[in-house]
């Protein structure tokens, strides 16, 4: 296994110790005068997220083939997440199962044989085209443009974007071929650790809203602070990285820029159905969604990047 | 509790075996399928005899309450479910009788030969607890809820002491339409109620209401009021 690995894991595995033993103190500093619902939460977070960190781990261990299933089960997840809250009609029936069951499997089959040229464009092209006329076929006419528009818009989400996490393990970059694991490492913690800082920067110093509809407490305070604090944790990661720790700022600028507006925009669709959390698989923290909003915004925009200006071209 | 399971009907113990792990099997792939999360409205008492009545919108409801009874529960819950449904084929056969136990009523009343309240009032002598649709079959209008029968009434009225626990379905009809076999990934909730018991005295309607207005309350607003 690669140290590095051990090393950011040995890392991750101190800073959720020390958030643990936060969490505990405060629980037992509050528990005379009955503890508030807000550190039971704090508290069930943080378990959730050694359940997500351990699992990271074991995925990694494993390597990349297990990468690429943990990612495959996150967008199954994500799918009937998104799906349970979109209008459907009975005739999409035939549509949604092949979403499921034919177009998911398909896309990470792709990504894993590293069939570039068709994963690339499979869900904007074939399956763009392809489920419309599978619903079309027994043509309930109310409100078919919203129901094939949602269906396109959820196989975006859920199964196109968040599959090019487990790409970046088949980019080809000089020098840096058996570490491609190491790229995801990258975007986790960056993107993660943005939503996080915007979270503390907003708390901190936000007036400005973004959009006082979507959210009240995301503001542009907090986005920038979130953004900059993040790129500094990315430049101090580009040892793990094919990056100089120019480009790895950079980098991470994007990518978490990315991710706390893919936030705020998966957040408008909660607040438009009415719902504070997409699911409930993760202790503490709702579903896969909840937890994989951001990175799911930023992954396309990472992998592009990444293979556009490292990866060698053939020939 | 002593397992309500007909000792003729269970047959060898590689069919008992067989059984379990086809029940086993099936509860996974109910769970996988709809990531279902239980509501309880009250605390659940699931080592007393009851006998949980839901709102009918598709095949897999049986099947989604009784995955997430448990296996304990399970093991002495038995589902009042369609004769003509589940007596069809063996492969039906198997499943109904010897995974879920089902007690087989016959939908149509001119083919019956047992009274079917008679035949619960049995399976609830030997310590089971039951499953029942009370709408008798499956509610395909807009309504969020068919006219309830009231053969519940009368389990009650034969056994007051029995509790009665509405369970709101949701969802359930997306992942499984009529008509459809491959079922579609969806999330789905089952709402527990608080237990009725009929009350001495209390008449028919009475009661009916009573339960109608239990189990509707645990449907989601928008469902509710209709639209």
């Amino acid at each position: 296994m690669d140290p590095d690995l051990i090393r950011i894991f040995g890392g991750l595995f101190l800073a959720l110790l020390a958030a643990t033993l936060g969490g505990q103190l405060l629980r037992w500093q509050f528990s005379r005068g009955g503890g508030p619902a807000v550190i039971e939460r704090l508290n069930a977070r943080i378990r959730g997220w050694w359940v997500m960190i351990v699992l990271l781990a074991i995925t990694f261990m494993l390597g990349k083939g297990a990468v690429v299933w943990l990612f495959a089960f996150a967008s199954f997840s994500a799918l009937r997440e998104f799906l349970t809250l979109t209008r459907r009609s009975r005739a999409d029936h035939s549509a949604l199962v092949a979403s499921f069951f034919v177009v998911l499997p398909i896309q990470y089959i792709a990504v894993w044989r590293d069939w570039y040229g068709f994963y690339a464009i499979f869900i904007p092209v074939y399956a763009f085209l392809g489920l419309p006329i599978l619903s079309v076929i027994r043509a309930r006419i109310d409100h078919y443009l919203t129901r094939v528009a949602q269906t396109q818009w959820v196989l975006m989400i859920a199964v196109f974007c968040m599959s090019h996490v487990p790409a970046l393990l088949v980019l080809r970059i000089p020098g840096y071929e058996d570490r491609s694991l190491m790229l995801i490492v990258f975007l986790l913690i960056v993107v993660q650790s943005g939503d996080l800082l915007q979270f503390v920067w907003d708390r901190l110093l936000g007036r400005r809203e973004i959009a006082p509809e979507v959210s009240r407490s995301k503001t542009w305070e907090g986005f920038a602070g979130g953004v900059l604090s993040a790129s500094l944790i990315g430049a101090a990661l580009y040892w793990i990285t094919p990056f100089t720790p120019l480009q790895a700022w950079g980098m991470a600028l994007v990518i978490a820029g990315m991710g706390i507006f893919g936030r705020l925009v998966m957040s408008a669709i909660k607040r438009e159905r009415g719902v504070k959390e997409w699911g409930h698989l993760i202790e503490g923290q709702g579903g896969v969604l909840d937890r994989l909003d951001s990175v799911v915004f930023a992954a396309p925009v990472f992998f592009h990047l990444t293979r556009f200006f490292w990866q060698s071209m053939p020939g | 509790m002593t397992t309500a399971r007909d000792a003729g009907k269970a047959g060898g113990i590689l069919r008992r075996i067989a059984a379990r792990i086809t029940g086993l099997a099936i509860a996974l792939f109910a769970r996988f399928i709809t990531s279902p999360r239980v509501y309880y409205a009250a605390p659940p008492h699931p080592d007393r005899q009851t006998v949980y009545f839901a709102n009918h919108r598709s095949n897999a409801d049986t099947v989604l309450i009784w995955t997430v009874l448990g296996a304990a529960t399970r093991a002495h819950t038995r589902p009042v479910a369609a004769a003509d449904y589940w007596l069809k084929s063996p492969l039906r056969k198997f499943v109904g009788l010897d995974v879920f136990n089902v007690i087989p009523i016959e939908r149509l009343r001119e083919n019956r030969t047992e009274n079917p309240v008679e035949k619960m009032l049995a399976a609830l002598e030997t310590g089971a607890s039951l499953i029942i649709f009370p709408e008798g079959r499956r509610n395909e209008s807009e309504a969020p809820l068919l006219e309830m029968r009231p053969g519940i009434y009368h389990l009650g009225q034969a056994r007051p002491e029995l509790e009665f626990v509405p369970v709101w379905i949701e969802n359930l009809n997306g992942v499984l339409p009529r008509g459809s076999i491959i079922p579609v990934p969806l999330l789905c909730t089952l709402t527990f109620g608080a237990a009725l018991r009929v009350e001495p005295g209390e008449s028919r309607d009475a009661f009916m209401a009573r339960a109608r207005a239990a189990l509707l309350t645990l449907a989601p607003e928008e469902v509710r009021d209709g639209s």
